[in-house]
């Protein structure tokens, strides 16, 4: 199990109906390839988060698949656009079988 | 001749100065807040009349880093120093949040370090590990370390903004004139001392480098170069290392003095804890 993973997201809390707005997300966890050796010539088992997903009410926005070469600490930004009041729902996947999620909730102004 | 070349050396850097600040948008305004990257030279710093952030040297993507909490990767380690700070260790069962309710309360304290207490330097790692061997019964965190810097950037964020301003009058005086004089001595096999790149040649070049004036008012800092927070000492082991020097031990007391010295130098900037550099 990977240590010290934590989500972090940034979301403006308001918005005005149909706006395009800018979604930041970064989640801390070491994304350790597979191919790296410890010191002793064996081989660091893989363990990385395979796959983020981001929904807006159930409707999803953004889908990735997120291979070992990806460095530590995966950031993601990305634009979406918000017709109506509701709930950003976050998910990461990681490699040991543990998923962890976040939301924010938006309103429109 | 001699003469003319400093003539010369002395307008390149005023022209850079100013070309740094004219990159495109040179105010840092972090979350909105605008932090002064830029002061009147402390009276006692001779060669310098403004002193100016690091932030200024850095390229524009660097600097946008700095701008927002959520783009600055020191926040990673901010966060793990929030944990830190509220877990309890050792063996009288307390954290450091046992004792200090509100990290807040620390606001205030990072403009003023190192400062002189009964006769002796101490620098901001030292209270914490004060703190952990006698208050906590806990074992002492590796100076440099990353529980260290994660704590030490923790305490230093509550300060950001605030105007730096180190003693070096009274008992600081003495610590003050060994830094000064640790500052200007020349060593290694370059033979070169901090003032040579720091002083005579800011806002120059050294190969792909932008000289800064060596400020660390933005101290932890996160950079790109190794990703992970660098404390102050860390950083001049660094620099010790590249005129190839045999680096003083961090946290003994010639790097102490040298912290306070430059920490004074920068009396007028703005606390940016935790800054980002490359």
């Amino acid at each position: 199990m990977a240590k010290g993973v934590k989500p972090r997201v940034k979301v403006p809390k308001t918005a005005a109906a149909g706006e395009v707005i800018t979604i930041k997300t970064l989640i801390s966890h070491k994304m350790e390839s597979g191919v790296r050796k410890d010191g002793d010539g064996n081989v660091i088992p893989r363990s990385i988060i395979n796959r983020f997903v981001a929904d807006f009410n159930g409707q999803n926005v953004i889908d990735v698949t997120l291979q070992p070469a990806i460095s530590t600490n995966p950031y993601f930004q990305f634009d979406a656009m918000v017709p109506e009041a509701g709930e950003f729902k976050f998910t990461w996947y990681d490699d040991d079988g543990s998923v962890y999620e976040t939301s924010k909730k938006i309103k429109i102004a | 001749m001699e003469f003319k070349i400093l003539l010369t050396s002395a307008a390149f850097v005023a022209l850079s100065a100013l070309g740094a600040s004219a990159q495109g948008d040179a105010t840092l305004a972090v979350e909105g807040e605008t932090i002064l990257t830029s002061a009147a030279a402390p009276a006692f710093a001779d060669n310098l009349d403004t002193v100016y952030s690091g932030w200024l040297f850095r390229k524009l993507e660097t600097r946008a880093l700095q701008m927002d909490d959520f783009d600055n990767p020191a926040f990673v380690f901010v966060d793990q120093g929030i944990d830190l700070f509220e877990k309890v260790d050792g063996s009288e069962g307390k954290a450091c949040a046992s004792c200090h309710e509100d990290v807040e309360d620390f606001a205030g304290l990072r403009p003023s370090m190192p400062r002189v207490e009964d006769g002796t330097l101490v620098t901001m790692e030292n209270l914490v590990n004060d703190c952990r061997t006698e208050r906590m019964g806990a074992e002492p965190w590796k100076y440099t370390g990353g529980k260290m810097t994660a704590v030490t950037a923790l305490i230093g964020l509550q300060s950001r903004g605030m105007t730096v301003d180190v003693a070096v009058d009274g008992n600081a005086a003495p610590f003050f004139e060994r830094g000064k004089e640790l500052y200007y001595q020349r060593v290694g096999q370059l033979d070169m001392s901090c003032s040579n790149c720091h002083e005579d040649n800011y806002g120059t070049m050294i190969r792909a480098d932008h000289l800064s004036q060596g400020q660390i008012n933005g101290f932890p800092t996160y950079r790109l170069k190794n990703a992970k927070l660098n404390s102050a000492h860390a950083r001049f082991k660094g620099c010790m290392k590249n005129i190839r020097a045999t680096p003083f031990k961090v946290g003994g007391d010639e790097f102490k003095a040298l912290e306070l010295y430059l920490a004074s130098r920068g009396n007028g900037l703005s606390v940016e804890t935790p800054s980002v550099r490359n």
